[in-house]
């Protein structure tokens, strides 16, 4: 077990390295609301928030529920001369699906509808424990790590600006109206992005330690501090 | 902005290593982290190897991207004229048709991003573990996480393509249909997101002089 403020040179343990600089910080046990930063470029350390992981997970099961909707409702509807078309999000999806088009298919599924899903399904699994102070389900590191590594290829919010070009690309050439699933999926995105707000990798790692995935004995508990 | 005027201790400088997944920090030699299982690498010059090699293969099919097709058009059964349109045929029609706007929207995302990206990433690239100034630092971090951050908001031409294609399909009045050049834009984005991820931004840091030449 560390103690908090004591460091030690040789097998670093009770220091931080900074991800994007790798300027070294003394380990501290923040308060919910403070914010920890790197000296030297600025970087987000740690930002833990009071009651986060309940919000993370109503935040994930929220987008759960609006991605079923997203998915089985209509996307957008078109018509013009009498001819219409409507289509739905696997509809978009399936566009690519002619020939050797076909792999950006499943691209094209994982990056908008696929991803989020198991990022929110791999944040809930490895949260749910946490809030409840119970220890972490087996194989939690490795999910939160997926977690993090699948952010960047998540892409539904993308999804939804393309929407709006395309909608002005084909404005002038015939009628279109909304669906059900394009409000579900702007939800989406602001739930998406209140849901990262929230999650501050730091703090999430110290919390799975500190709730008893056995690893290497440095953890910090808070009751030390006391 | 905190920013530190006096000498700054790396991991790398104190002979340990920095997990860039959750922070803690190791002695050097460790190759993987106990606490997040991520794999440690020390920050030097190793990584570009990686980084060029996604960037030659994000420029090779950005070529293909611009000479295909990105859409086929065809208007009232093909008596209105099919037309077949490459990233910059499509910028130069939305001219025509007065929709300026739009012009340049996809101009920069289609055209000067990606190319913006290639010479922003060989650049960080070549001057990556050179000596540098503190302020030199500080931007050269800025171009990284402005590019990493863009990278992925360039997927949004291949995702406009396959929501036309799905939605305007109107059988005799008009139909659009993706072409080959989507597929290629995807991998070159791809790749290039790849690229930017391989780049280590600690070694930005590198070159810097331990001490700062005024003490």
């Amino acid at each position: 077990m560390q103690s908090e403020g004591t460091y030690d040179l040789t097998t670093g343990a009770g220091l931080i390295a900074c991800p994007r600089c790798d300027a070294l910080h003394i380990e501290r046990e923040l308060e919910p609301g403070e914010t920890a930063r790197c000296i030297r470029c600025n970087t987000v350390l740690a930002s833990p928030r009071a009651g986060a992981f309940t919000r993370i997970i109503a935040l994930s099961f929220t987008s759960l529920v609006l991605m079923v909707g997203a998915v089985f409702f209509p996307f957008l509807e078109i018509s013009r001369m009498g001819f219409g078309n409507q289509t739905s999000l696997f509809g978009v999806a399936l566009a690519f699906s002619h020939g050797w088009l076909m792999p950006l298919t499943v691209a094209l599924l994982g990056s908008i509808i696929g991803l989020p899903v198991l990022r929110a399904v791999l944040l809930v699994y490895t949260l749910w424990p946490l809030s409840r102070r119970r220890p972490p389900y087996a194989h939690a590191v490795p999910a939160f790590r997926l977690s993090e590594a699948l952010r960047p290829w998540s892409m539904a919010e993308i999804f939804v600006i393309g929407t709006a070009l395309a909608l002005v690309k084909v404005g002038g050439l015939a009628n279109i109206s909304f669906g059900p699933a394009f409000w579900a999926f702007c939800g989406l995105i602001v739930v998406n992005a209140a849901s990262n707000a929230f999650t501050s990798a730091a703090t999430i790692w110290d919390a799975i330690e500190d709730a008893g995935v056995a690893t290497d004995g440095r953890e910090m508990t808070p009751e030390i501090r006391a | 902005m905190s920013t530190h005027d006096g000498p700054i201790l790396t991991a790398h400088r104190a002979g340990l290593v920095g997990c860039r997944s959750c922070g803690r920090v190791w002695p050097e030699g460790e190759a993987i982290c106990q606490r997040c299982g991520a794999e440690l690498l020390p920050p030097d010059r190793r990584c570009l190897n990686a980084v060029w090699a996604w960037l030659v293969a994000g420029f090779i099919f950005y070529i293909p991207a611009n000479m295909f097709p990105m859409l086929k058009t065809s208007t009232l059964g093909g008596i209105k004229g099919s037309s077949e349109s490459t990233i910059l045929g499509g910028v130069v029609d939305l001219m025509h048709y007065g929709n300026y706007g739009v012009a340049a929207i996809v101009f920069i995302a289609s055209i000067i991003v990606p190319i913006a990206k290639f010479v922003s990433i060989s650049w960080l690239a070549l001057v990556a573990g050179r000596p540098a100034t503190v302020s030199a630092a500080h931007k050269r971090l800025h171009l990284y996480e402005v590019v990493e951050f863009i990278g992925r908001w360039s997927m949004i031409d291949v995702f406009v393509v396959a929501i036309l294609s799905a939605l305007v399909q109107l059988g005799f009045v008009a139909s659009i249909h993706p072409g080959p050049a989507a597929v290629s834009f995807a991998l070159s984005v791809a790749f290039t997101m790849l690229s930017a991820q391989s780049f280590d931004p600690r070694l930005i840091w590198r070159g810097l002089p331990l001490r700062s030449r005024k003490d």
